[in-house]
């Protein structure tokens, strides 16, 4: 018997609101799956789409990306940059033949860790659901496959 | 020097013989032992020399199928100093488009779909085929499309597609007086934006309300900055060099100089940067300007899938 | 039974490869001619914008850009049913015709041209581009790279860079020209027209007047009956940029006309395991293999192929030096390969007197040269006659103008049967039982496939004087039993 996926996601969690309240559901002692690896950025405007696919690429199955509310960024609108590059993120990925779903975006203030956790676990079980991505096995199947059908003349 | 085309189209070579009456100093000034479009040696000729004897080979082209690679091997082998010439060498190209798919997603369309196609016993090119008088062989069709340096070590990248004469020249030149930046570099490009270069005039304001195809706007304004008035374009995550000669004639930059100095994923950055002049704070109305985006992975990666992070669609 | 292999080809199309089977007398039993190579255009282009197709179909090739950007361009104006507007047609006419102009000039004076020149017997060392100059002089080199240097001046001016031009797009061009420009254009048309000229004059002189390749020219060896095809205006004279195309059988009578979007009705491309290109045949004669006549679906494309398929030339010295072509074979169609150099240089003059003919049209620097298409785009066919051959791009989107099919039957890919019979003819005429295979054959070889001047043909300076090849004979165990050199 197989040992169940433990899906691995990058969460990158603003300083100022979600990286709080990641903290206070921590604090609080909420259980929730840990298949979370928390990486703290000073403001969810700092997730540059490299950092999306460059997770994916290392290994990760899913990505989450954790703001402020809109309106209450720390630097007022970084958090708007985030809001306009998700759509195009998740295109982007569609097209890759990565579903879309895997990343996910997020509004989790400094008091909100009972929002964290729930939303970790919901996401945590999507992707056991859609399964692993496995990127490196994309990359590394070997480039000299050999063609089924032996050599046969037509004419 | 030797120079080799991999999965190319030629326009690198052409570039190369773009310097015109320049060639002659450089055919003065090296010997060139290997270039199958000019010269008639073969690929025995460079297995037998020894190793390192060439001093710079100029390899053009992704590389997509067993010979590349092979050649990639041997001429690596023979040359102190390998340079991967154009953007195919550089960074895929545009052959890297076909990681779109894979090999039978290829073989599919030209062999059996092609409305103009005549094969109702579904033949395909084989490794090898055994003919009444013997054997013939075809190199192994990758599912995947390589970069240079993902197959063998590269010492110089000459971006472009194909690089501009003027850049070219002046790599040559650096080649033969042997005023080299370190091994890794970029050379023949500038470290900038497109953006640097282009003649357009820009705002510092940047609000898209809706992205346009440039053959349906209709009333675009030939000075102003293509983004500005919603067309998109690759410009400012694209590296300089090229002399924007493609915004010059009213027609958008394409990515063809790879990504800046500093960026290691040109498309994530274009991504970002189509975000940013989106004008709108409201999800939904985010997610309808950004629908007007039809294909971002093609703007995206158009020269440069197989050196992105993700470098491949995965094909289920 | 013995295998003598070249690989790869070069001064060529980068990628091919020929395989010699000698039969145990030693004479040829077969020859295949064999592409190694495939990219995948037709599948990658599915999910991109249509309008950026002009911009990626030009790298199937760096040589021939422009005939796929005119092509790609044509075929997204059908899509989108968008008649462009007239001065645009023009200038995407004088624009392509000084293309032509320019690679027409570099296939005959560096690529195939030596092999005329200097003369079938010559020393290898002198069949290049060098021997030529030597023969007729360096100006004539410096005029070669005149007629380039022009020719993508004009390239630039309309399409913004040399090497993959991008002003073309659904519903016209990008930019119009201006007063000084216009007058430019007809500069440089001009210095065409006398290079054309010049050339065919050169030609007459060098090689008319060589007996001994007017042997070789004559030859069965480097003769196949076949049909052939081309782009046409209504009259039937030879045209780059559009038209009908018009098919002849072998003995010249018209065996069928189609429009772009009828192509599919009369060419079909058969596959074979043994070379990644196809070879596009005549449907309603079928596939009957490697084989030339009236019976047989081959049919022959390019230069030689289109005078042959047409009527006349549309420009008065054009048309001069036409008449004189098919006078001095006294048939027509001329079926002797090595004609393809001559007819090439025909083109080469027609181009530049269309350039002229456009540069003084009053139309030319009308500024209204896009329409913005309003039709919902789905499908279209685009053609051109490219240097090497027809050119058919043809593409299907959604109603959004995103392309979900497309179909590519590119220049020297309808000429890949003629290839591969004229290299085996080739070779047969030259390798006989008890003759030793010597350099000669190596040379007449490539002669046969050069005359096609196939897609990467053009290097536009063979560097330096030996041109070595090496064949090597191999027994079927794949032991070498013989090594020739020619180190030039």
């Amino acid at each position: 018997m197989s040992a169940q996926f433990e899906p691995r996601i990058i969460a990158f969690l603003c300083r100022w609101c979600s990286y709080t309240g990641a903290d206070l559901a921590g604090t609080s002692r909420l259980k929730y799956p840990p298949n979370v690896l928390p990486i703290r950025v000073m403001c969810s405007g700092r997730v540059d789409p490299t950092f999306v696919v460059s997770a994916f690429r290392k290994g990760a199955d899913g990505v989450l990306i954790c703001g402020c509310h809109p309106g209450d960024c720390h630097y007022n609108e970084g958090n708007y940059n985030m809001m306009r590059r998700f759509p195009l993120i998740r295109k982007l990925l569609a097209q890759f033949g990565i579903e879309p779903k895997r990343v996910r975006l997020e509004w989790v203030s400094a008091s909100d860790g009972d929002r964290y956790a729930k939303v970790v676990t919901e996401f945590t079980e999507q992707i056991r659901q859609m399964g692993p991505l496995a990127w490196d096995q994309v990359l590394s199947a070997p480039p000299t496959r050999e063609p089924v059908e032996s050599g046969v003349t037509a004419s | 020097m030797a120079l080799y085309w991999a999965a190319s189209c030629g326009g690198c070579e052409i570039s190369v013989l773009e310097v015109n009456e320049a060639i002659l100093d450089v055919a003065g000034f090296f010997d060139i032992v290997f270039w199958p479009v000019a010269l008639d040696f073969k690929y025995h000729h460079v297995a037998a020399m020894a190793d390192g004897e060439i001093l710079v080979c100029l390899f053009n082209g992704a590389v997509r199928n067993s010979e590349q690679k092979e050649i990639a091997e041997l001429l690596r082998r023979k040359s102190q100093v390998m340079v991967a010439h154009g953007s195919c060498a550089c960074w895929g190209g545009i052959p890297a488009l076909a990681n779109v798919t894979d090999r039978d997603g290829v073989f599919q369309r030209v062999y059996f779909e092609s409305p103009s196609t005549d094969n109702p016993q579904r033949i395909t090119p084989q490794t090898s085929t055994r003919m009444p008088e013997g054997e013939i062989t075809l190199p192994v069709f990758f599912d995947t499309v390589y970069a240079l340096d993902q197959v063998v070590p590269v010492e110089y990248y000459m971006p472009g597609c194909p690089p501009v004469v003027d850049q070219t020249l002046s790599v040559v030149e650096a080649l033969m007086s042997g005023a080299l930046p370190p091994p890794g570099s970029v050379v023949g490009a500038g470290s900038k934006t497109v953006c640097e270069e282009c003649k357009r005039e820009k705002s510092d304001e940047k609000k898209v309300r809706r992205f346009r195809r440039i053959h349906l706007a209709g009333d675009l304004d030939p000075i102003k900055c293509l983004l500005e008035q919603g067309v998109i374009c690759t410009g400012p995550a694209t590296r300089s060099g090229c002399g924007a000669k493609c915004t010059t004639v009213g027609m958008a930059c394409r990515g063809c100089y790879g990504p800046p100095a500093g960026v290691v994923d040109q498309g994530a950055k274009l991504i970002s940067a189509l975000a940013a002049v989106i004008d709108s704070q409201d999800p939904e109305e985010i997610e309808r300007i950004a629908d007007g985006i039809d294909d971002p992975l093609g703007y995206a990666y158009r020269f440069g899938m197989a050196a992105s992070s993700l470098r491949r669609v995965r094909v289920q | 039974m013995s295998k003598v292999t070249i690989d790869p080809i070069t001064r060529l199309e980068g990628h091919g490869k020929i395989e010699i089977f000698l039969n145990d007398e030693g004479g040829v039993a077969n020859a295949y001619f064999q592409v190694p190579e495939l990219r995948g255009f037709e599948r990658f282009c599915e999910g991109r914008p249509v309008e950026e197709l002009p911009r990626i179909t030009p790298r199937i090739c760096g040589v021939c850009p422009d005939a796929h950007h005119m092509a790609s361009a044509k075929a997204c104006d059908a899509v989108y049913h968008v008649d462009i507007p007239s001065a645009a047609k023009k200038l995407r006419e004088l624009w392509y015709s000084a293309f032509m102009a320019g690679d027409h000039a570099t296939h005959f004076y560096v690529l195939g041209g030596p092999d005329f020149v200097m003369g079938p017997t010559a020393d290898p060392a002198e069949r290049n581009i060098l021997g030529v100059i030597q023969k007729v002089g360096l100006d004539v080199a410096k005029r070669v790279i005149r007629q380039r240097k022009e020719a993508h001046e004009v390239i630039e001016m309309l399409g913004g860079k040399p090497t993959h031009p991008v002003g073309a797009l659904p519903g016209g061009l990008s930019k119009s020209i201006n007063e000084e420009e216009r007058a430019r254009l007809l500069e440089i048309g001009q210095g065409m027209v006398e290079f054309g000229q010049f050339s065919l004059q050169l030609f007459g002189d060098v090689v008319l007047k060589n007996p001994d390749y007017m042997d070789l020219v004559m030859s069965d060896a480097f003769t196949h009956r076949t049909y052939y095809l081309g782009l046409m205006d209504d009259d039937n004279r030879v045209n780059f940029y559009d038209g009908h195309v018009r098919v002849v059988d072998p003995d010249g009578r018209e065996f069928v006309r189609f429009t772009a979007p009828e192509y599919t009705e009369v060419i079909a491309e058969h596959v074979e395991t043994w070379s990644y290109l196809k070879f596009p045949f005549l449907k309603k004669v079928g596939w009957k293999g490697l084989v030339d006549g009236a019976d047989s679906g081959v049919y022959r494309s390019a230069p030689l192929a289109r005078l042959n398929a047409a009527e006349g030339m549309a420009t008065p010295l054009a048309q001069e030096a036409y008449e004189t072509m098919y006078s001095t074979f006294g048939t027509k169609p001329v079926h002797q390969t090595l004609a393809y150099h001559w007819a090439r240089l025909i083109e080469m003059l027609y181009a530049g007197e269309r350039v002229v003919e456009l540069a003084q049209d009053p139309e030319i620097t009308s500024p209204e040269v896009h329409k913005v298409p309003d039709a919902t785009p789905d499908e279209g066919v685009g053609m051109v006659e490219a240097p090497r051959g027809l050119l058919i791009h043809h593409y299907r989107t959604d109603s959004n103008g995103i392309v979900e099919r497309a179909n590519l039957i590119v220049g020297t890919t309808n000429n890949k049967a003629a290839i591969c019979m004229s290299i085996k003819r080739a070779a047969e005429g030259m390798i006989k039982p008890g003759k030793e295979i010597s350099e000669g054959i190596l040379n007449i070889v490539e002669m046969a496939f050069r005359a096609y001047d196939p897609c990467f043909g053009c290097a536009t300076h063979a560097l330096p004087g030996h041109m070595p090849l090496i064949v090597t004979v191999r027994d079927t165990q794949g032991n070498v039993l013989q090594e020739i050199r020619r180190d030039g």
